[in-house]
């Protein structure tokens, strides 16, 4: 699976910036992680792997590793979405550092 | 075939952008561009998706994509169409992806253009019914009775006291060889739609309603129930113009107008009259 990914940001001096207003498609330099209040945790017994939670996810951050859900919670700001949209109910929202 | 979640591509070309929690502008580009693949140009004018996803230097796009000026999304478009077919490249979408500010209001007079010239272009319009990123102006796609910042609901007026325009009319009105209106709530219909204009040539139009948490004043893991919703209580109905007929492509299950609106924050001030009046007039509408 390809996306964009973290990368090391450029300095500070003039000379790291681009000329033109043209740059690296894909390059990250922050993480969303710290938007987050609740982080999804998937029931695993529950998950039939019909994805409907990785198709309706706004930031793509839930996929399929190795025939099980997983999530990126490097980028997943905890909106629910994917919760919600469960119709087996796999997936509940926890509160950060309960 | 139309993609389904098992099959659709799995990169990611939109990702790790700074859109609220729970946007629907965010995942209406992260499926067309899931659809549309490696190749697709993005053009984008100013409005949530391009401050949400070029944030120098984190920038979220894995194609090519391109800010553009407010007002000149689809003569962008035109342009770089126009570039890639002189230089020989082939199998490129250009696609644009631009608000209902940017299309009905600021961007109406050169999508207008690109309609009569017959470029070949994609346009995609995320419909989140108000101007969001600056902090949620009413633009022409506003719908009646909505609070904004602009049209604030006090004791004598309600909200928004115009009508939402009906773009896809205004695009049928060009004669466009396609124009559809689709809902995050229901994507399979937008992912086939997507699919599907791709395939077209001339200018494709494509109007999809896409929550915002922030300047409805829903959730944010509301958004996709209430697309989904908006569809089913017949305010949103989901159509597709082509060879000059409307065809409606998702039948309404049914629904309260009045309780989708009243779970929404910019609509709870509304009186019962003004939710008989919405009532109303989506009924002379279908």
């Amino acid at each position: 699976m390809r996306k964009p990914y973290l990368r090391q940001a450029p300095g500070r001096e003039l000379a790291d910036y681009p000329e033109g207003t043209a740059y690296t498609a894909g390059f990250l330099t922050a993480k969303n992680a710290g938007w987050r209040s609740v982080r999804p945790v998937l029931r695993a017994e529950k998950c039939v792997l019909c994805l409907r939670c990785y198709l309706h996810c706004p930031d793509g951050t839930v996929y399929e590793s190795g025939g099980a859900l997983a999530f990126d919670y490097d980028f997943c700001k905890g909106c629910g979405l994917c919760a919600k949209i469960c119709p087996l109910g796999a997936i509940e929202m926890e509160t950060e550092g309960a | 075939m139309t993609p389904t979640a098992g099959t659709i591509d799995k990169n990611e070309y939109f990702f790790g952008h700074k859109a609220c929690a729970g946007c629907g502008g965010s995942l209406t580009v992260r499926i067309a561009l899931k659809i549309l693949g490696p190749r697709a140009v993005a053009v984008l004018p100013a409005g949530c998706m391009s401050a949400v996803g070029f944030n120098f230097p984190q920038l979220a796009f894995l194609n090519n994509a391109i800010i553009s000026t407010f007002a000149g999304t689809a003569s962008m478009m035109t342009g770089l169409e126009a570039g890639l077919r002189a230089r020989g490249e082939r199998d490129c979408t250009v696609v644009g992806f631009a608000g209902d500010g940017g299309t009905a209001d600021i961007g109406l007079q050169a999508l207008s253009g690109a309609l009569d010239r017959g470029d070949n272009i994609l346009y995609i319009c995320y419909d989140n019914e108000a101007y969001m990123n600056t902090g949620v102006q009413k633009s022409g796609l506003t719908p009646f009775g909505a609070r904004t910042t602009t049209t604030p609901a006090g004791a004598r007026v309600r909200g928004n006291v115009r009508e939402k325009k009906n773009m896809l009319r205004i695009v049928a009105a060009h004669g466009a060889p396609y124009a559809a209106t689709a809902s995050v709530g229901y994507l399979d219909d937008y992912m086939r739609k997507v699919q599907k204009a791709a395939g077209l040539r001339g200018v494709k139009y494509l109007h999809v309603l896409a929550p915002c948490p922030t300047g409805w004043g829903i959730a944010s893991d509301e958004t996709v129930e209430v697309a989904k919703e908006a569809v089913d209580c017949g305010l949103f109905p989901l159509y597709e113009y082509e060879g000059g007929a409307f065809r409606q492509t998702v039948a309404p299950k049914g629904g309260s107008i009045e309780r989708h609106l009243r779970r929404q924050r910019r609509f709870q001030h509304l009186t019962d009259e003004d939710i008989a009046h919405i009532t109303v007039r989506r009924a002379s509408e279908t």
